[in-house]
């Protein structure tokens, strides 16, 4: 059964890529979207089954790798952690797969983009269910090539190919972190099995590697060799320049594996070692500040963009990092808390925005919209919900609220009651990022939805609600974003929390965040939602009541404007730093080294050569019967001296 | 034994300068008359050898039929004198060096040359003595017997030689009148008389 | 010297041999000479072939000698037909103009 859940995303793949053309769209998207949905009911069944009644297991499906001491096998480890990002995973999965069947009704190439639908769930669900790195790194890369198919979809427009071969590229460099962690991880444990490893990493916690002659510590290394990975994957300060070009790809690829899945495979793997992070202080620390520091920059970020998917995109960016640093101060739990609550919000806003976008007859930019609060109210009603639960809005100090209420305010509680250094850095910057949030959120809303209409006649003529077949998904996501806060406290960071994690996650005593989140005073609590507050009112202040506000902050705030807009110019920093040098050094050695030298030696040479000698050998034929005859005759001497001289 | 020698002597020098000057003559018409020479005087070395009948053959055959031949075509052929063109000297030098290695070789294998005296016993037909059998005659006596096939196949070579030649001269020229005898022959009256009745006094 | 051997033959012959080589690529005239220094080339041979005939006593010789003889006229009136089409082809027999099978 747990093999089911992992196999029938593939078997649903493997059909629709492969005999797509010959069995249609309509069976390519009946066929997968009905595996995915099988394979989400089971995922469910499993949850119970695992995670609330306390049973994980591993089923071993076969060997992969005998070679010396290097064993490892394709299994699936279904703990409650597996069993959570199950759920979470195959649920956002079969939402976007059906809401897919509307979205991309006028497409030519409806059974590619369900097989790349459903190959990604299929990677995405192997990475959380590995027993071991190599299966783990497996599903990773499995899930960064399906982001790359998927966001160069539409692979005739040179943007999105352009989108494709930067996402690829930025996780690549996180993943050559990510193979070193594991080759360190190798030689420090003799195993990539994850249950031996966890079991000997107490041992090892003072272990050290050495390096070029220097000595280090060895969790520290392996930690922060694997941390690089999560932060290409997860879109890290730094490393997360290409998660807003990926909006090129088509909004439900946005929703899947840019909101919901995907990007969270860092934060699961930094979760899932957390035996590993524990060991590490500078690990955690370093965790903290990335985070932390990830979730300011990409919010500042959201509040001057202007294409609607834009924002959430930044938005995903921000959220990431407050996961980041949760688990940073060992407030692992909640990170996964979080992580499910904003699997569920923000593939609705993304999914949300699609309706919009689709209802605006493929219009990206805000500025073009406004007014459609009336004309398209269900999908109104649903973005609304979604930045509720984004910005975090509930009553504090109980459980009554919106989702991201619930997981955003104990991260934040956690960060506070860390009272280390990075944890009140963490705090006071998510702090900001939350003000900030709500802010865009509502910016959004307002840019949108209220106002007079801003785009043209023939664009307003056209606007409509989704069909049933892409709102019905939506209200599942809705339904989430509601009470998948509450239901799940208890069990996720309340008093059940031991129980119910079991062994999936270690979260060393005197590491006690968590614990002490509940008991911080009560002004920390309160403070998350008073910036929401606060943002949504300037926003409605700059967007409704006092229209001409933005331009004239943004005058007046010249560069602040310019940093936020031109995203920090880290691609312009990158581009100068890396883009260019590569491109030259490519160059350089295209044409001197490859042309000049390997060619020149090579084919052209010999080519050349041949040429130039046949050349010569063609000039003994001058067609003067005088000249053959004179050859012959030197011919003949040289013969005959030959023989004179040889003649013993 | 003098009178020999100075014949010998006078034959090859004559023969030798002939050839320079086969080659050298500006005027080809000159060059073929050098031939001429040489081969005079090559067939008075054949007399000296002993082998009369070759000689008169090689006069009869070469001089009087190749020779010939030769001087028809030169004088057909509209051949102006021609300048020693400058080119010549380029190669003189190598082929020069090249053509006295090969001759001295030559002459120190011709001088070398050692008969071993079983020789004259394993010979394929012995030359009978010359006051029994004429040179003539000898050779007559071999050709026609021993290697009558050959002679019959060196009949042919001339044959095809003389089929081949005309078969590649000959051509047909427009505008030239030539007669026709067959269709003289075959001409009918009815062809080349119409009898016209006239009566008198009025014209045709 | 005055004792006339084999090897002054053979001399004779061997001289003739050289100046006909020497008249097929020395010569830039026209192609006539050629064809003359290779009846001079033949008749070097036929001078060799009959010395050793007298020599060795052996009239084998001189009946190749007449063959040779054959074949040479033979090839002379051939030479010659093909060159006189050759000239109403081309109007030129001049050596150097005969590079059309240049490579």
């Amino acid at each position: 059964m747990e093999a089911a859940v992992v196999l029938l995303p593939l078997l649903g793949a493997f059909i629709a890529g492969f005999f797509g053309r010959m069995i249609g769209d309509k069976a390519s998207m009946v066929i997968t979207c009905s595996f995915l949905v099988i394979s989400a009911l089971i995922s469910w069944y499993l949850f119970f089954a695992v995670a609330i009644g306390g049973d994980p297991r591993t089923v071993v499906l076969f060997e992969w790798v005998t070679s010396g001491d290097l064993e490892f096998f394709w299994s699936l480890k279904v703990d409650t952690l597996t069993a959570v990002m199950l759920i979470v995973v195959t649920t956002v999965s079969a939402v976007v797969h059906i809401y897919s069947v509307g979205y991309m009704h006028h497409d030519d190439a409806i059974p590619r983009f369900f097989a790349y639908l459903s190959l990604f769930t299929f990677s995405m669900l192997m990475l959380v269910t590995a027993d071991n790195l190599v299966q783990l790194f497996f599903g990773w890369e499995g899930v960064g090539l399906c982001s790359y198919l998927l966001i160069g979809f539409w692979y005739k427009r040179p943007s999105a190919n352009a989108a494709a071969i930067k996402a690829f590229l930025v996780n690549r460099v996180g993943d050559v972190g990510f193979a070193l962690g594991i080759f360190a991880t190798f030689v420090l444990f003799g195993t990539v099995q994850l249950d031996a490893i966890f079991a000997a990493a107490t041992g090892k916690a003072d272990a050290t590697l050495v390096f070029l002659g220097m000595e280090f510590h060895a969790l520290t290394v392996i930690c922060l060799l694997l941390f690089i990975g999560a932060m290409g994957k997860s879109a890290q300060i730094g490393l997360h320049t290409w998660l807003p070009d990926a909006m090129e790809g088509p909004t439900p690829v946005s929703a899947l594996i840019h909101a919901a899945t995907m990007v969270t495979a860092g934060v699961f793997m930094v979760v899932r070692l957390s035996p590993l992070f524990e060991q590490s202080e500078t690990a955690l620390m370093v965790v903290t500040i990335v985070g932390a520091s990830t979730a300011f920059m990409a919010a500042t970020i959201g509040l001057t963009q202007y294409d609607i998917k834009r924002v959430i995109a930044y938005s995903t960016c921000s959220q990431l990092g407050y996961m980041f640093f949760a688990a940073g101060v060992s407030a692992y739990p909640a990170a996964i808390f979080h992580l499910m609550t904003h699997a569920f919000f923000k593939a609705l806003l993304f999914l949300g925005s699609g309706s919009v976008i689709h209802a605006m007859s493929d219009e990206q930019d805000m500025r073009n919209m406004g007014g459609l609060a009336k004309l398209i109210p269900v999908t109104y009603g649903l973005m609304l919900l979604g930045s509720l639960a984004l910005a975090g809005i509930g009553i504090p100090g109980t459980l009554v609220g919106f989702a991201g209420f619930q997981s955003k305010d104990v991260i934040l509680e956690s960060a506070f009651a860390a009272s280390s250094g990075v944890g009140f850095y963490a705090f006071w910057l998510g702090i900001a990022a939350a003000f900030m949030t709500a802010f865009y959120s509502w910016r959004l809303l307002f840019m949108t939805f209220h106002g007079e209409p801003r785009c043209d006649e023939k664009t307003l003529a056209h606007v409509h609600e989704s069909p049933p077949v892409m709102i019905w998904p939506l209200y599942l996501l809705a339904l989430g974003a509601l009470v998948a806060g509450a239901a799940g406290y208890y069990h996720f960071v309340g008093g059940g929390l031991t129980e119910f994690w079991g062994d999936s996650i270690l979260i060393l005593p005197e590491h006690n965040a968590l614990a002490e989140a509940h008991n911080v005073p009560f002004w920390v609590k309160a403070l998350p939602l008073v910036m929401a507050v606060l943002g949504i009112g300037l926003a409605y202040y700059m967007y409704v009541v006092n229209k001409d506000l933005p331009a004239e902050w943004a005058a007046q705030l010249r560069p602040l404007y310019l940093m936020s807009f031109n995203k920090w110019y880290f691609d312009e920093i990158y581009d100068r730093l890396f883009v260019r040098p590569s491109f030259y050094l490519g160059y350089g050695f295209w044409k001197s080294g490859d042309g000049a030298v390997i060619d020149g030696v090579g084919p052209d040479g010999v080519a050349a050569t041949t040429v130039r000698a046949s050349k010569r050998a063609s000039a003994l034929q001058s067609g003067y019967l005088y000249h053959y005859a004179f050859a012959m005759l030197i011919g003949v001497v040289v013969l005959v001296t030959f023989y004179f001289f040889m003649k013993d | 034994m003098i009178i020999q020698a100075l014949a010998f002597y006078l034959f090859a020098f004559v023969a030798v300068a002939a050839g320079v000057l086969v080659i050298a003559s500006r005027n080809p018409v000159h060059s073929v008359l050098f031939l001429i020479l040489a081969f005079f005087n090559s067939a008075g070395l054949f007399v000296l050898m002993g082998a009369e009948f070759l000689a008169m053959i090689l006069v009869i055959v070469y001089v009087g039929a190749v020779a010939v031949l030769f001087l028809f075509v030169v004088m057909m052929l509209d051949i102006n004198f021609v300048e020693l063109r400058s080119g010549f000297a380029q190669y003189l030098p190598v082929g020069a060096l090249v053509g006295l290695i090969l001759l001295a070789e030559l002459l120190v294998v011709g001088s070398g040359w050692v008969v071993i005296p079983q020789a004259e016993s394993v010979a394929a037909a012995p030359i009978p003595p010359i006051d029994q059998v004429t040179n003539t005659e000898a050779i007559g006596r071999l050709i026609y017997t021993k290697y009558v096939y050959l002679f019959q196949a060196a009949g042919l070579v001339l044959l095809v030689a003389m089929v081949g030649a005309i078969v590649l001269t000959l051509r047909s020229r427009a505008g030239v009148r030539k007669q026709r005898i067959g269709d003289q022959v075959a001409r009918r009256p009815d062809d080349a008389i119409e009898v016209v009745k006239v009566t008198t006094g009025s014209g045709i | 010297m005055l004792e006339i051997g084999l090897a002054h033959y053979l001399t004779v012959a061997a001289i003739l041999f050289t100046l006909g080589l020497f008249g097929i690529f020395l010569n830039r005239k026209n192609v006539i000479i050629i064809l003359m220094s290779i009846e001079l080339m033949l008749l070097a041979v036929n001078i060799n072939l009959v010395a050793f005939s007298t020599h060795l006593g052996d009239l084998m010789g001189q009946i190749f000698a007449m063959f040779i003889l054959t074949v040479a006229a033979a090839e002379a009136a051939i030479g010659l037909a093909i060159l006189v089409v050759y000239y109403r082809n081309r109007g030129s027999i001049a050596v150097e103009d005969i590079n059309v099978m240049k490579g």
